[in-house]
């Protein structure tokens, strides 16, 4: 596996980035939808059944069918990377919604009714006291989605959007471990890192508690 | 509309004034019902009453973290509904029970943050803090970067306090400011409050169920049951009065 790894050195690296690539795009976009959604559900909690109901049907279907679901989809089946990063920002999606929204809701209501009556106005109640206290839990939200999705990544190689998926797909045609080797340990190497990562900004955020 | 203040004079004109309020919470249940009454500049009036009467109820009326269901609160002669919100509540100051301090924010910026927010600069903002903190009594140098929970209870309730009062607001609310307190250490910041109250003479309305500490603090009680008032008292009038409910509490704390 090394050997093929180190010979093959510039195709892994392509599909190592590819998958980078492919998580990253649909990571920033599960946030930039997750986040504000879960703060909505904080002001309308009667949408949070729907919301996180529809959220959690998601993340029920099986990547290989969603993947699947999404290729006669009108501009989205034109390109494989479409489909992929779709997918993967719909399963992101549950754990940053609900992270967000449980985080938030947690915030000591004290402490928010406090800043309410200092004369805060919402926004500044939302970013200067409850988003900085709920960051730990929505981040430990983006860190499970993010693992998650460095493994289903790896699924969208089956419908021709690359990634280390690639490796481990054309392995199981071949009946070559070492290839499949290749495919998945550089994806376990990558969900460990973003792991670590994001686990050392949760903590930092962790905010001093009595 | 200002029939009321006939015959007083400005000094004791009305800041906070309760008329016919009644207060009902979303499922109906009868919290506040037929409140009147009025606190003068520069009082301590205390609401005194069980757990349940409606005490802290009527004060969140005041900066209108609740609004009434009918009748009007008014602060300085106008109804608090006719008030732009963030502008009342900059006029009052609000402390509850252990301070209600940001847990992310440090000493500093826990006090600061008011000032910061009126758009006043780095400096002023950090002489108001040394300020505030000397005020309630705490060393700016060495209480200034801690977190609250690295703080005592009573040094928590200092920082609130002080806090409260950053933004210089002639109305001070308090809510049970020292009940999680022991004894010694509530003592003293009673103490402190009412020297402190002498030297800023600031409207106050403090809730508390503990009548040794009515006594204490209020220029004024005024006790309260199941959401109505029994009547306000003077201090001495309170220690003489023979209704029997005033009475009744009175006993209670009676050893």
């Amino acid at each position: 596996m090394i050997r093929y790894m180190l010979t093959h050195r510039t195709e892994v690296a392509t599909l190592v980035f590819e998958h980078i690539w492919l998580v990253g795009i649909s990571m920033l976009l599960a946030v930039a939808i997750g986040v504000p959604l879960g703060i909505l559900l904080t002001r309308r909690p009667r949408l949070s059944p729907a919301v996180l109901g529809s959220t959690n049907i998601i993340q029920t279907i099986p990547s290989l069918a969603l993947f699947g679901f999404l290729l006669p989809a009108p501009w989205l089946g034109e390109r494989a990377d479409r489909i992929a990063i779709t997918a993967l920002t719909l399963y992101a999606l549950l754990p940053i919604v609900r992270n967000t929204f449980v985080g938030i809701r947690g915030v000591d209501p004290a402490v928010r009714e406090a800043a309410e009556a200092m004369g805060l106005t919402r926004n500044q109640v939302l970013f200067r006291v409850e988003l900085p206290l709920a960051a730990s839990v929505v981040l430990a939200g983006i860190r499970t989605a993010t693992v998650i999705s460095v493994g289903i990544a790896t699924i969208a190689a089956a419908i021709g959007a690359g990634g280390l998926g690639e490796f481990i797909f054309r392995g199981l045609a071949m009946v070559n471990n070492s290839l499949i080797l290749t495919g998945a340990v550089p994806a376990a190497v990558l969900a460990l890192a973003a792991d670590l990562g994001l686990g050392f900004a949760e903590s930092r955020w962790r905010t001093p508690r009595v | 509309m200002h029939d009321h203040q006939q015959n007083s004079t400005p000094a004791d004109r009305a800041v906070i004034e309760f008329r016919k309020v009644d207060y009902r919470t979303a499922d109906g249940k009868s919290i506040i019902s037929d409140l009147n009454l009025s606190v003068a500049q520069g009082e301590t009036f205390v609401l005194l009453g069980q757990s349940g009467s409606g005490k802290t109820t009527a004060l969140k009326l005041i900066n209108r973290l609740l609004s009434e269901t009918s009748g009007t609160v008014q602060v300085d002669g106008r109804p608090t509904s006719d008030w732009e919100l963030v502008a009342l509540r900059r006029r009052i100051g609000y402390v509850i029970q252990e301070g209600g301090l940001f847990p992310h924010f440090t000493v500093e910026k826990n006090v600061g943050l008011i000032p910061r927010l009126l758009g006043k600069l780095p400096d002023e903002v950090n002489h108001r803090v040394d300020e505030m903190l000397q005020l309630v009594d705490l060393d700016p140098a060495s209480f200034r970067s801690r977190y609250p929970h690295q703080l005592s209870g009573g040094q928590r309730q200092r920082v609130g306090v002080a806090r409260a009062l950053a933004g210089d607001p002639p109305i001070l609310l308090m809510d049970e400011p020292f009940g999680a307190l022991d004894p010694v250490v509530r003592a003293e910041l009673q103490r402190q409050f009412k020297a402190l109250q002498q030297k800023l003479r600031k409207t106050v309305v403090l809730v508390t169920h503990d009548v040794p500490e009515a006594l204490r603090l209020g220029t004024r009680i005024g006790l309260l049951e199941s959401g109505s008032l029994v009547g306000c008292y003077p201090r001495s009038e309170f220690v003489a009065s023979t209704d029997p409910r005033v009475k009744q509490y009175r006993d209670a704390f009676a050893e």
